[in-house]
């Protein structure tokens, strides 16, 4: 497709890469960068519970205390931000999202096909529920051992590592179970919906 | 930096339903020409590019730039649009990141007549136009000021053709960082800018090794700062953030300390470093 090249350019010593971790156009970072759209939000954990939502409005709620107490599971990812840059070996501890749709099923409350996750502050981010079952989506309470940053999210965030990073939504509070899609935050202000890095998808009309 | 990761709209559980749409076609890469560069500072420039088919951008927003190695090799990177929609021509504003990777080749390499791929506009959220109004509030660092001349350069676009008055309706506050003098982006434009327009205030204020002879403020932007210089909250201004991400956490928890509405306090981060994980 490309036939430009960019004359003078010759970029980063090629051995550095890691051609197979790396998806399209991302490139590695050491740092962990922050990315939010507006002011960070702060709660009390006495106020803070997380919530879900089946599509009939059945809720079910665990305080902080009962969120903590939840099995956890120790998870090491690779991630990638749409705004390019890719990070090695995350480590995190995080609750399974099989583990909360478990216990909710256990007080009646059914999931639906699609999935809108809510945060303080106002963001939220749309999911398929099958990209949030069968272990690949967790809710994180801990970054590197120590309990998350509010900048980074805290006290906990959303973890699906294998779409763009807008996905793994921070300071989550509710998944709200929907019978038809809805549109997240950026993926209303043109972002893709789906956000595959290993595809790319960007920008709404990729792929 | 533009576009981003999480956050905002004031509808949580709300269910107020947005309508799933995405257009059939993709942003598609476009071959620029480079017509100018400008030397802002010593560490950034413009890159004044001609774009074909370019439909046109709204002030805040970015573009992907694609670089390509003889042997086959991309890297891409996101850059701030520095131009207004009212601009003839497309310009990106980059600063040198010594350990960077793209924005060397595009300070020291990058020549007129050269060509630069690039697709866009990207980004809806950190975006102002003059029907939004005001009053406008830009809180910029460093290199964070590039989106916020946009504004300003499509503010003062727009509003000339408008009565003065018109100008009263949408009055506007610049509080700008930078480490020196030296290091203003666009120093010589902001003066200008007030110049001809009494409903515009800009504040610099520099970090490091004040030039002797600067009278004005000397330390990073704090909350005594933003109380001096911002709009007061129950002006309700329109806020916009941009900078490196230590100095955007400090001033969007500053300004929602002094009372201004989270939902009206836009931001925009860049830079190697998130600080402490």
């Amino acid at each position: 497709m490309t036939s430009l090249f960019s004359r003078g350019f010759r970029g980063r010593p090629r051995s550095q890469l890691d051609a197979s971790r790396l998806p399209p156009g991302q490139y590695e970072t050491r740092d962990f960068p922050v990315l939010s759209a507006g002011p960070t939000p702060r709660v009390s954990l006495a106020a803070w519970d997380f919530a879900v939502r089946g599509p009939g409005g059945q809720t079910v709620r665990w305080t902080w205390d009962e969120f903590q107490a939840l099995p956890r599971e120790a998870i090491t990812v690779d991630i990638h931000c749409v705004t390019k840059w890719s990070k090695f070996g995350t480590m995190w501890e995080a609750i399974s999202i099989d583990t909360l749709l478990a216990q909710a099923a256990a007080r009646d409350v059914q999931p639906a096909p699609y999935l809108l996750a809510e945060c303080d502050g106002g963001y939220t981010t749309n999911l398929p529920l099958a990209d949030v079952t069968g272990g690949h989506a967790w809710v994180a309470l801990s970054y590197g051992g120590e309990p998350i940053t509010p900048e980074h999210g805290g006290p906990a965030r959303l973890l699906v590592p294998h779409l763009y990073f807008w996905k793994s939504a921070k300071w989550v509070r509710q998944l709200r179970f929907l019978e038809r899609d809805q549109s997240g935050f950026w993926e209303s202000l043109g972002y893709h919906n789906y956000g595959d890095p290993w595809r790319e998808q960007r920008y709404a009309g990729d792929e | 930096m533009p576009a981003t990761s999480e956050r905002a709209p004031p509808t949580s559980g709300s269910g107020i339903a947005t309508t799933l749409r995405q257009p059939l076609r993709p942003i598609a890469w476009r071959l620029a020409a480079v017509v100018d560069i400008v030397q802002e500072t010593p560490r950034a420039r413009t890159i004044v590019l001609q774009v074909p088919e370019w439909a046109g951008h709204r002030a805040g927003q970015h573009v992907d730039v694609r670089l390509t190695a003889e042997d086959g090799y991309q890297a891409q990177r996101s850059y701030s649009i520095a131009s207004a929609p009212e601009d003839p021509h497309v310009a990106l504003t980059v600063e040198r990141l010594d350990d960077g990777e793209v924005s060397p080749y595009l300070t020291d390499e990058l020549r007129v007549e050269d060509k630069l791929e690039l697709r866009g506009p990207i980004g809806g959220h950190f975006v102002w136009d003059v029907k939004v109004g005001g009053p406008l509030l830009l809180v910029g660092g460093g290199s964070g000021i590039v989106p916020l001349r946009a504004m300003l350069r499509h503010r003062a676009a727009a509003l000339k053709a408008a009565e003065i008055n018109a100008r009263r309706h949408v009055p506007a506050r610049l509080l700008y960082s930078s480490r020196r003098w030296d290091e203003v982006i666009y120093r010589d434009e902001l003066a200008r800018l007030i110049e001809d327009d009494p409903t515009l205030e800009v504040t610099l204020t520099l970090t490091r090794e004040p030039t002797k002879g600067w009278m004005g403020l000397r330390r990073r932007i704090d909350r005594m700062m933003l109380a001096e210089v911002a709009w007061p909250p129950a002006e309700r201004p329109h806020v916009f953030v941009c900078g490196g991400t230590l100095l955007v956490e400090a001033v969007a928890t500053a300004l929602i300390e002094l009372g201004h509405d989270p939902q009206r306090v836009k931001t925009e981060r860049f830079g190697p470093t998130g600080g402490a994980t």
